[in-house]
């Protein structure tokens, strides 16, 4: 029963998606060739509106009684623009992020499940060599 | 009534506009933050690997995967939610895409471009099953799996939790986000596909 919430909530984020054309490649591809402002509206209005609700809820308590608090990301440079040149490059490429991958298989598209094997492989490797790697 | 519902539906078919899309986006990472959570989707790879049994050979994977369930129940829903959208909720649409992308794009080798939400060039089972097609969508599904790890989150976890909390690492991160894009569409694209 606690976990019907969090179902709940994956529903209505896979429709969003779905409906915003956000999981379509091609929507990725005009995005970087700058030519449509669909995916800079789309995210830019979920981080204004994302700004707003979190400076809203500082004084308010979640769900479990605490007061709301995003987690912190750690200090660092390289892992940031390395590990996010790296997703891009893949992101690019294959059109779908993490959350899209899953979501377009509901749509139908079930070769996806071949860059979501890839990505668990690309995590795993990551696992092995993480501490030879610039943090 | 039986007209207003009827419009509702109608508005609902449609593709979601930006301005409405984004800023629901932004509620469902607010709700997971009030049900004590956050809103992170490529967490659930590392969660899956250690479900796998990584753990037993890489440190990293050996956690307690069982407190990531809810995490894997939206991925569920996700799922669910696609199917919903995409069978129910939508009429056969074209994407409303610039007439230069699709240009481009048909150059490119691209045909028919926005008229799914796939490229057929990539997805169809006859490019899943050529060595090319194949190696496309393994080095890209790749990259994204170990950049998103090294980088400590993706385009929810980053782009939008991150920079609606103001935390400086997610603006790098995103930097390198379209960093990455960009040398693969403007530089490697046309080597790739050209």
């Amino acid at each position: 029963m606690k976990y019907l919430k969090f179902l709940f909530v994956g529903i209505i984020f896979g429709i969003v998606l779905v409906k915003s054309e956000a999981v379509s490649w091609y929507r990725i591809y005009e995005m970087f060739k700058f030519e449509s402002f669909h995916m800079y509206g789309i995210i830019g209005t979920a981080v204004i509106t994302g700004i707003l609700l979190l400076l809203l809820s500082k004084k308010f308590k979640n769900i479990e009684g605490e007061f709301m608090t995003v987690p912190k990301k750690a200090k660092g440079l390289p892992r940031y623009i390395i590990g996010g040149t790296i997703f891009g490059l893949g992101w690019a490429l294959s059109g779908a992020c993490p959350g899209p991958m899953y979501i377009l298989v509901g749509t139908g598209a079930f070769s996806v499940i071949v860059v979501i094997a890839a990505a668990l492989l690309g995590t795993f490797v990551y696992g092995i060599i993480k501490d030879k790697l610039p943090h | 009534m039986n007209l207003i519902s009827h419009a509702f539906m109608e508005v609902i078919l449609e593709p979601w506009p930006w301005y409405i899309s984004g800023p629901l986006i932004a509620i469902i990472m607010f709700v997971l933050i009030y049900f004590g959570k956050t809103f992170g989707m490529s967490s659930n790879l590392r969660t899956l690997c250690a479900i796998g049994g990584a753990g037993k050979s890489v440190k990293f994977f050996d956690f307690d995967w069982k407190a990531q369930r809810w995490n894997l129940t939206v991925v569920l829903g996700a799922i669910i939610g696609g199917f919903i959208a995409h069978f129910y909720l939508s009429v056969p649409t074209t994407i409303d895409l610039n007439p230069e992308t699709v240009k481009t794009l048909g150059t490119l080798g691209f045909e028919n471009a926005g008229q799914s939400l796939l490229p057929a060039e990539l997805y169809s089972w006859d490019a899943v099953f050529s060595i090319k097609g194949l190696a496309i969508l393994i080095i890209g599904g790749f990259l994204v799996g170990f950049g998103t790890r090294y980088a400590g989150g993706c385009t929810s976890g980053h782009a939008i939790t991150g920079l609606s909390s103001l935390q400086l690492p997610s603006l790098i991160a995103v930097i390198g986000f379209f960093l990455g894009g960009l040398i693969m569409i403007h530089l490697l694209f046309p080597l790739i596909f050209g």
